[in-house]
């Protein structure tokens, strides 16, 4: 028996009293989480470089700060930190903005080859996105960015798309800014 | 055999689709670049942060009150590619009252709220992949994507699945209604047995009587014989 995925819609603009109504999806790190906390700001713009007032919400999923992802398929997942929790998930605010709470991750093993680099999976809901939008977060200045097999799938032009940048004045955290469209277009992936 | 394949043409939309307007500044303009199926795209969420309560998946009984509206079951299979059911799925549902309005501080569509209405419910599938929800027949809602354009009566989906790769978000529309071909956000979908998929079926059998019609909506989630403890344990 082989059946077709189910079609993609749009999230639409009025799903944050069901999908982000509660804030504390934005905490990703528990009191008592390993690691290097961090404060990771996104901004969202479009192709006007407007930002998505309200009606874009970020999903996050990633591994924690030794690499651990907690989910069976990791074998490693058993050690998984139990005071940091994998997944967030928080709308954009009149900005265009929204702030997570979060351990910097730690490189992921595949079970073979070189480790991948620090990163997030990302993931961006909207009006007007038929379908989701997949991209990751790297970390500029990561020496384990150059060895990346994801990152040497990207033309080295966009890959500074992907790099989320140290907040001058704002200790512990980074920031990146998400152009759906146009000039410095985000990297995004098909998954 | 990849685990998750590749999709079919014409099965799900393209970013960009001129008849919906949102999509012209939204859409990429460059192609996404294909990656491989590393362990961040083959894990994925695993539900946790707040536990299902009793009545979550009973949008008809959040309040001391019921809400005004045909009160309907909506229920169904969440599956995989194989046709298998996925159990433990978290499924989240939205939509707006009976009146066509949303409990949402931008929707000024001049409608009533319902006080007894919110509009938001979550259920998880069981091991066979069913998951029900109680609630009331949404209405239909003006929107300014073009002159006198009106979304079909609808209810919004959101699922997790197994793994990152098979996050899905969609809509559900009910069988008969004369909006649907006037809509460009279901018409964005290019395949017409795709379309149809995401409209529910009207079912007798889930129908109880003196009290509700019942919509059968059955979800099909990327992925083929997952194997997910063969892999943990190696
Ligand atoms: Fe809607």
């Amino acid at each position: 028996m082989s059946l077709i995925p189910t079609a993609s819609q749009t999230v639409g603009p009025f799903f944050n009293f069901a999908l982000t109504a509660n804030p504390s999806l934005g905490i990703l790190a528990r009191a008592g989480a390993r690691g290097e906390r961090i404060r990771l700001a996104f901004r969202v713009i479009d192709g006007d470089g407007a930002p998505t007032p309200g009606d874009a919400l970020i999903e996050l999923w990633q591994a924690d700060a030794r690499g651990r992802y907690g989910h069976a398929l990791d074998p490693r997942s058993g050690d998984a930190d139990p005071n940091f929790h994998g997944f967030g998930r928080l709308e954009t605010d009149a900005h265009g903005e929204c702030v997570f709470e979060t351990v910097k991750p730690g490189p992921v093993s595949d079970g073979g080859g070189a480790a991948q680099a620090p990163h997030i999976n990302v993931t961006v809901l909207a009006r007007g996105l038929l379908k989701p939008l997949y991209t990751r977060v790297y970390f500029a200045g990561e020496p384990a960015n150059a060895h990346d097999a994801v990152l040497a799938l990207v033309p080295e032009p966009r890959r500074a798309t992907l790099l989320a940048r140290p907040v001058a004045g704002q200790p512990d955290t980074w920031s990146l800014e998400i152009r759906l469209q146009g000039e410095a277009e985000t990297v995004f992936f098909d998954v | 055999m990849r685990e998750y394949p590749g999709t079919r043409p014409g099965s799900q939309p393209e970013y960009l689709h001129e008849a919906y307007r949102a999509t012209i500044r939204r859409a990429p303009a460059q192609p996404p670049i294909r990656l491989p199926h590393t362990r961040s795209e083959l894990t994925g969420p695993v539900y946790g942060h707040n536990p299902i309560g009793p009545a979550d998946h009973d949008l008809t009984r959040h309040f001391a009150e019921p809400p005004q509206g045909q009160r309907i079951i909506v229920a169904g299979r969440v599956l995989d590619e194989d046709g298998r059911g996925v159990p433990n799925a978290l499924v989240e549902v939205w939509q707006a009252n009976a009146a066509g309005r949303y409990r949402h501080a931008v929707d000024t569509h001049p409608a009533p709220l319902d006080p007894n209405f919110l509009g938001a419910g979550r259920a998880v599938t069981d091991e066979t992949g069913n998951y029900r929800f109680l609630t009331i027949r949404p209405g239909a809602y003006p929107w300014r994507n073009h002159h006198n354009a009106w979304r079909p009566a609808h209810i919004h989906f959101s699922l997790f699945g197994t793994a990152f790769v098979t996050r899905l978000v969609t809509q559900m529309y009910f069988p008969g209604d004369p909006l649907i071909p006037l809509d460009p956000i279901l018409q964005s979908i290019p395949d017409q047995d795709a379309r149809q998929r995401l409209v529910s079926q009207f079912d007798v059998s889930l129908t109880e009587p003196e009290w509700a019609l019942g919509y059968r909506f059955d979800i099909v989630l990327r992925g083929r014989r997952a194997t997910p403890f063969e892999e943990g344990a190696k």
